[in-house]
């Protein structure tokens, strides 16, 4: 069996978790089993859960699964596993999934692979694919033991509807005491999380200070995209942290992602080299980003972007 | 506080990436290593900072061949007052969790850092694995922690935010950019860690469970499209009907 944690922040569920439930129905498909969907806390609607392949769905719904503790929802998966015969746990590769896949494999002494980015094979050994060297290589895991764990990097796979609602089941099982207490969450309402962005508009150096951020910010709005800018722009404090893309910042996955005004360097690149678009819009032709985009504008961005978001707004006014 | 802080080795960022040997392996011919990052400059700092302000001791831990002890020097040379090296390949995440857990149960620290991830594997497993080993909360991702008494206010990264959390000791953290400064170590530094105690020590018996098979190159990029700037019409034909990405 495979056992596929549905993550449901404020109770509701994001594309990652119908991600996440894809990928474990085809799993299943691989192994010849069946997939069971696991929801903790609150989680609106469950059942919906079902049409993307989960064939039952468990829940806990103790209500002090609202919070997050690797250590507190570790065992109770690793629990829910065990009560429903589940030796392949699918977790999202999200920042609290980073944080159970290593509890999980400890826990059950599974092998685990990070960040997986392709379905598994079964074909003389369990593979799985996954990005390494930031990006600038493939590994192909062999997993041995019996046990497996995988968390699934974003966008990886798109949901797919493959069947219809099923029933929620709850299942019993203890919640232990949290050792950790929070204090405060602050997330920025309204945007889609970077992490989670299909659409990305970002900006660098090229922008000249945080006052010119409206054509980008416009951009975005136009798009429906989130935002994010090069290191040394949130290091400045131009922008805040949370929007520093690369190796040291958020590695983003987006079907697009619009760089202006950015250098390219390699760091950079390490955080965005899995987008499937890149568009990169620079004044200096030899600018390293061009060999790593799909589509480059040589010119000056305060013209270039302007006219890019106008364009835009005539095809979404005629589509 | 008794600390203990966890540093891998990696080839620096900029290194050509190839492999070897039916591309089972990774070809490390020419290749520059350094200390990771997260592990160096957040980590390793923030648990001096803290040692600085209320005593104790920083140990750093490799798990790793001989050839990591010019790494380990490093950071010994940025201020941490011993090291160990358990000696053995780390080819597996849980085998080298496993290792450090161990040594670690032993010791009995109050706090165990990490790295957010590994630049060459990117993980961000080992962290949760030593944590559940030893039965302590992990806080993955800090950006921000205070200390008073025993009882650490951390803040962490969440998706689209952070999040403040409040823990005593012992657990586990991992590390990421805003936690520390980046500190260069100076030539007493470097001299001072030459008479640094570099305990190497066997490793516990642990299989890898999970190991690479093979690696591939991602396929190469075709060459870039260049739009005439003053076209962005044709732009967004081509994301619309070529890309089909909006
Ligand atoms: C260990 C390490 C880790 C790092 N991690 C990261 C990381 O995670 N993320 C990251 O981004 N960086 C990182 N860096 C920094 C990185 O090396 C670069 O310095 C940084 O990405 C450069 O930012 P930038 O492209 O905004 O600025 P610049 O390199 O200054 O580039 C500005 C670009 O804007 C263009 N430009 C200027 N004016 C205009 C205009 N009017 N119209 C159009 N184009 C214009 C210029 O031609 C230039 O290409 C790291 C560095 C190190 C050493
Ligand atoms: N071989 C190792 N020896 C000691 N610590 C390690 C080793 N490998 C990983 N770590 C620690 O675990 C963190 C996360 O690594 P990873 O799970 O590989 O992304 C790193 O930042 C280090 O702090």
């Amino acid at each position: 069996m495979v056992l596929v944690y549905a993550e449901s922040p404020k109770g509701k569920f994001k594309k990652s978790a119908f991600e996440a439930v894809t990928y474990g129905h085809k799993t299943a498909q691989v192994l010849g089993t069946q997939c069971v969907a696991l929801t903790l806390g609150d989680a609106e609607n469950a059942g919906q859960l079902g049409k993307y392949g989960a064939a039952k769905v468990v829940s806990v719904g103790d209500a002090a699964l609202n919070n997050f503790d690797s250590q507190v929802h570790a065992a109770v998966i690793a629990d829910a596993a065990k009560a429903v015969g589940a030796s392949v746990i699918v977790v999202s590769h999200s920042s609290s999934g980073k944080a159970l896949l290593g509890r999980l494999a400890a826990r059950m002494d599974a092998g685990s692979v990070s960040a997986a980015k392709a379905v598994p094979t079964n074909d003389g050994g369990f593979k799985v694919k996954t990005n390494v060297f930031s990006g600038k290589a493939i590994a192909e895991y062999q997993i041995n033991s019996a046990n497996k764990v995988l968390s699934l990097m974003g966008n990886a796979i798109q949901p797919e509807e493959v069947g219809s609602d099923v029933a929620v089941e709850a299942v019993s099982v203890t919640v232990p005491a949290s050792r950790v207490a929070i204090k405060e969450v602050k997330t920025v309402e309204g945007t889609v999380p970077l992490p989670e962005a299909e659409l990305v508009v970002s900006a660098g150096r090229g922008m000249k200070g945080p006052e010119n951020w409206g054509i980008i910010e416009d951009l975005a709005t136009t798009l429906g995209a989130t935002t994010a800018c090069s290191r040394p722009v949130a290091d400045t404090g131009w922008r805040p942290h949370h929007e520093h893309v690369g190796q040291t910042g958020v590695a983003v996955r987006p079907n697009l992602y619009i760089a202006a005004g950015i250098s390219g360097a390699i760091q950079h690149l390490a955080g965005v080299n899995s987008s499937k678009v890149i568009v990169v819009i620079n004044k200096d032709p030899e600018a390293p980003f061009f060999k790593a985009a799909d589509y480059g504008v040589v010119g000056d961005l305060f013209d270039v972007v302007p006219r890019l978001n106008d364009a835009l707004k005539k095809y979404k006014a005629n589509s | 506080m008794k600390l203990l802080v966890c540093v891998s080795k990696t080839p620096e960022t900029t290194a050509k990436i190839s492999f070897s040997g039916d591309n089972t392996q990774f070809n490390e011919a020419g290749v520059q290593f350094i200390m990771n990052p997260y592990d160096e400059w957040y980590a390793l700092v923030r648990a001096l900072e803290l040692k600085e302000k209320a005593g104790g001791s920083v140990t750093i831990l490799n798990v790793g061949p001989a050839a990591n002890d010019t790494v380990i020097r490093k950071g010994l040379a940025i201020g941490a007052d011993n090291a160990v090296r358990i000696d053995a390949e780390p080819k597996s995440s849980l085998f080298v969790a496993k290792q450090i857990a161990a040594h670690a149960k032993e010791e009995g620290y109050d706090m165990v850092f990490l790295g957010k991830e590994t630049i060459d594997y990117n993980g961000s497993e080992v962290g949760g694995m030593v944590a559940e080993l030893l039965g302590q909360p992990y806080i993955s991702f800090a950006t921000a922690m205070e200390v008073n008494g025993n009882t650490a206010t951390i803040t962490r990264e969440i998706e689209g935010g952070v999040e403040v959390a409040e823990v005593d000791t012992p657990f586990v953290l991992s590390a990421s950019k805003g936690l520390a400064e980046q500190r260069i170590p100076n030539m007493r530094g470097i001299m001072m860690a030459k008479r640094k105690p570099l305990k190497v020590v066997a490793a516990t018996d642990a299989t890898d469970l999970a190991v690479v098979a093979s690696y591939e190159l991602p396929p190469a990029k075709s060459a870039v499209k260049l739009i005439d700037p003053e076209n962005m019409d044709e732009l967004v034909r081509l994301l619309s009907e070529e890309a089909k990405v909006i």
